[in-house]
């Protein structure tokens, strides 16, 4: 294809329906942007992909329904890199629903948090449990490094932080490496609004794991501001763990720096709606962000994720993997994957994954990865995205082997999170995401009896990543 | 001494929202101890059978009767089939991601069992059959048949039978795609697991070299969806040398 490049290149596709168990494997489209081929498919490439199993019944053996989201819905953004920041909520007007931004979340639902109005005192507890050595403390607007990394991007995230004149701050030392992880613990009250910023910061060379706790009830906006320092390492966990009526509207943004590892993992199993933002910004060369998340909605729930790589700077990586399950009317999953590849962003290497199981009828998966090149000189740039209903035929296969329906159907589940599971690398959280899985799944197929209650997965010694794990653009469309 | 019958089973399935019938009255008896082939070419309707038997939702039973030990087969969901003592090795076993080889085994092994194996000898016994499959023992931390290559999803294919020890074996098709290396390790499988008890071998293939290395003691042809001759281990040579066209024209001037 002798197409020029063109100077932008913007990729927003997924053409991905599964429609069988044979296509299982074939879906995941990837878009290696040093093809010529790729870059030029995604001219004209539609814009989201749904499942949408609530409007397809009839649970048939071979049958799933996709359906292409028709372009142009909504106003679309010029680019990502081009989206309003700003500490003033009065930057951001009250949303319609029709902005881009805004197209997917339920408005109605949402418990007030995008109007203007005070938080209640007695909405949250927070406390912060940390090891010796971790400066834990506050800080005012534009103090220390607040302010420095996140800057709201939406009128919640504004508001949350007009909410917060001083924000909860966890530092971690300049070469602190700790041995057990930070501990963040909010738990909300039911009925009442919140709003809170946490900016937790690590510090050149320390290395060290935060994970922040979301229980409780009410209706809550957060901040959630990450300074990685030089060459520091850190891991940052978001727990979602609501009850059923919660709403939580969450923006998380870190700005990595150089040679810096940071790894971020959203883990949302409850409330009624909760809106994560995961973004990572590179502050110098070598930066590297693994963005993880795992997520799994029952009848109610709308649960949204948004992760955005912005490559500013050369030489970064970005690896961004979301997989959720769905089961039970009603229950509704979004995923906006953005990366942005600046022209200043030379060496970059980027990928990032999304895939949705879907367990019963009447539930409904959004997928949509959007990748903008500025630059021709990377090292790769791929996205997968991947929406499909339960693999009859690997249930086939287990159960031929003489394990129970519902033993199989957690075995194929489990197997379907295994990987980002696996990746997440903190063995307390490892535990409480599986843990929670099962649950999950007892809602759905019910408890199973001992009998043949398939090993722990924590037992195993070492749950092989999947090949798609090698960084490289996986499958072929 | 168990004995697996099928009698006059008819089996369709959908295509293009038709209803296709595959298999016309299949007649076969087999006892345990005994190894059958079922031979015959390609669309007679072999891997029907053997899907059929292990309970395959895209299969509709239109007639007939499948019975072990006079147990209503038919009636039985797929893993309880495989808790019966039926085992089905696949043509084309089915990626599981995420579900290493170790534990897809160990569950397999719990469920047939009712309780779970006693660790030490299970990891044993598993290691042992891995190291007579000359596979890998990296293998069992691997995910079930994914990214495996053909011989390496046959071969745990019979590392399974090895280690479930069903009552009856159906094995579809498990030589195609093997080179000869790898069809001798297989066939020694099979043989070990033949060797060590009261197994009965339902051996479906399309060629008769596997024959060399499993001898049958019964050999079926197959053609269009029914047993068009039983003979004895001489009827596979006789196709080795002459082909299916005899029966295959036999059932087309009938």
């Amino acid at each position: 294809m002798s197409t020029p490049r063109a100077r932008r290149t913007v990729i927003s596709t997924p053409d991905t329906r599964q429609a069988d168990h044979e296509a299982a494997a074939q879906v995941a489209d990837a878009v290696d942007a040093r093809q010529e081929h790729a870059v030029d498919h995604a001219a004209e490439a539609p814009a989201a992909v749904t499942l949408d199993s609530s409007r397809s019944p009839g649970p048939g053996y071979d049958t799933a329904a996709a359906r292409v989201a028709e372009a142009g819905e909504a106003v679309l953004e010029a680019s990502r890199g081009e989206r309003p920041r700003s500490f003033d909520p009065s930057d951001f007007p009250v949303p319609t629903g029709r902005e881009e931004v805004w197209r997917f979340t339920p408005l109605d639902r949402l418990g007030g948090l995008l109007e203007d109005a005070p938080s209640d005192e007695d909405a949250r507890d927070v406390v912060v449990q940390a090891p010796d050595g971790v400066h834990v403390g506050v800080l005012g607007r534009g103090e220390g490094v607040r302010g420095s990394a996140l800057v709201p991007e939406d009128r919640a995230a504004a508001l949350a932080d007009a909410a917060s004149p001083t924000a909860t701050h966890v530092r971690v030392p300049r070469e602190v490496e700790l041995d057990e992880p930070v501990h963040v613990s909010v738990v909300g009250r039911a009925g009442r609004r919140g709003a809170g910023h946490l900016v937790v910061e690590a510090e050149r060379h320390s290395r060290a794991v935060v994970v922040v706790e979301h229980t409780g009830g009410g209706a809550h906006a957060d901040a959630l501001e990450v300074v990685v320092g030089d060459g520091a390492e850190l891991t940052v966990v978001s727990l979602q763990l609501w009850d059923d009526d919660a709403v939580h509207l969450s923006q998380q943004e870190a700005r990595v720096g150089r040679d810096a590892r940071y790894r971020h993992i959203a883990v949302t199993l409850g409330g009624s709606v909760v809106r994560l933002s995961s973004t990572a910004r590179y502050a110098g060369p070598g930066g590297d962000a693994e963005m993880l998340g795992v997520y799994f909605a029952d009848s109610g729930q709308h649960l949204e994720h948004r992760s955005f790589a912005d490559h500013a700077e050369p030489r970064c990586r970005s690896d961004v993997r979301y997989k959720g399950a769905l089961q039970g009317e009603t229950a509704r999953t979004v995923w906006i994957g953005d990366v942005l590849i600046r022209a200043a962003a030379q060496g970059t290497e980027t990928y990032e994954l999304n895939r949705n199981l879907v367990l019963t009828d009447g539930a409904r998966a959004d997928s949509v990865p959007n990748l903008e090149i500025e630059t021709g000189d990377i090292e790769g740039a791929g996205h997968a995205s991947a929406t499909g209903r339960f693999d009859d035929e690997q249930l086939f296969y287990l159960r031929s082997r003489g394990i129970p329906e519902e033993v199989a159907r957690r075995l194929v589940v489990r197997g379907f999170f295994a990987d980002v599971v696996q990746r997440i690398g903190v063995p307390a959280v490892t535990e409480r995401v599986m843990t929670a899985i099962e649950a999950e799944l007892d809602l759905a197929v019910g408890p199973v009896a001992g009998v043949a209650a398939p090993a722990d997965a924590a037992a195993e010694p070492a749950l092989a990543a999947a090949p798609s794990s090698a960084g490289a653009p996986a499958g072929g469309a | 001494m168990a004995t697996l019958e099928i009698r006059d089973l008819h089996v369709s399935v959908e295509t293009d929202g038709e209803p296709t019938e595959i298999l016309r009255g299949v007649d076969l008896s087999i006892e345990s101890g005994q190894t059958h082939a079922i031979m015959g070419p390609n669309g007679s309707g072999k891997s029907t059978l053997a899907y059929s038997i292990a309970g395959h939702p895209k299969y509709t039973i239109t007639g007939g009767t499948v019975t072990l030990d006079g147990e209503d087969v038919l009636a039985m969901s797929v893993d309880e089939r495989a808790r019966a003592g039926l085992f089905l090795a696949m043509q084309y076993p089915v990626e599981v991601p995420g579900v290493t080889v170790s534990n897809f085994l160990r569950t397999a092994k719990t469920a047939l069992d009712g309780e779970a194996p006693a660790l030490r000898h299970w990891v044993k016994d598993v290691r042992t059959a891995m190291s007579d499959l000359k596979m890998d023992p990296a293998f069992a931390e691997r995910n079930v048949n994914e990214g495996f290559s053909g011989g390496e999803k046959k071969r745990h294919e019979i590392l399974q039978m090895e280690l479930l020890k069903p009552k009856f074996a159906v094995l579809d098709e498990t030589d195609s795609g093997l080179d000869v290396d790898a069809l001798k390790i297989v066939s020694d499988g099979v043989n070990r697991v033949r060797a060590g008890g009261d197994v009965g071998v339902l051996l479906i293939t399309h060629y008769t070299r596997i024959l060399r290395y499993v001898r049958p003691d019964v050999v079926h042809v197959f053609v269009a969806g029914r047993v068009a001759e039983t003979g004895g281990p001489e009827l596979a040579d006789e196709l080795e040398e002459n082909g299916y066209d005899r029966f295959v024209q036999a059932v087309a001037a009938s």
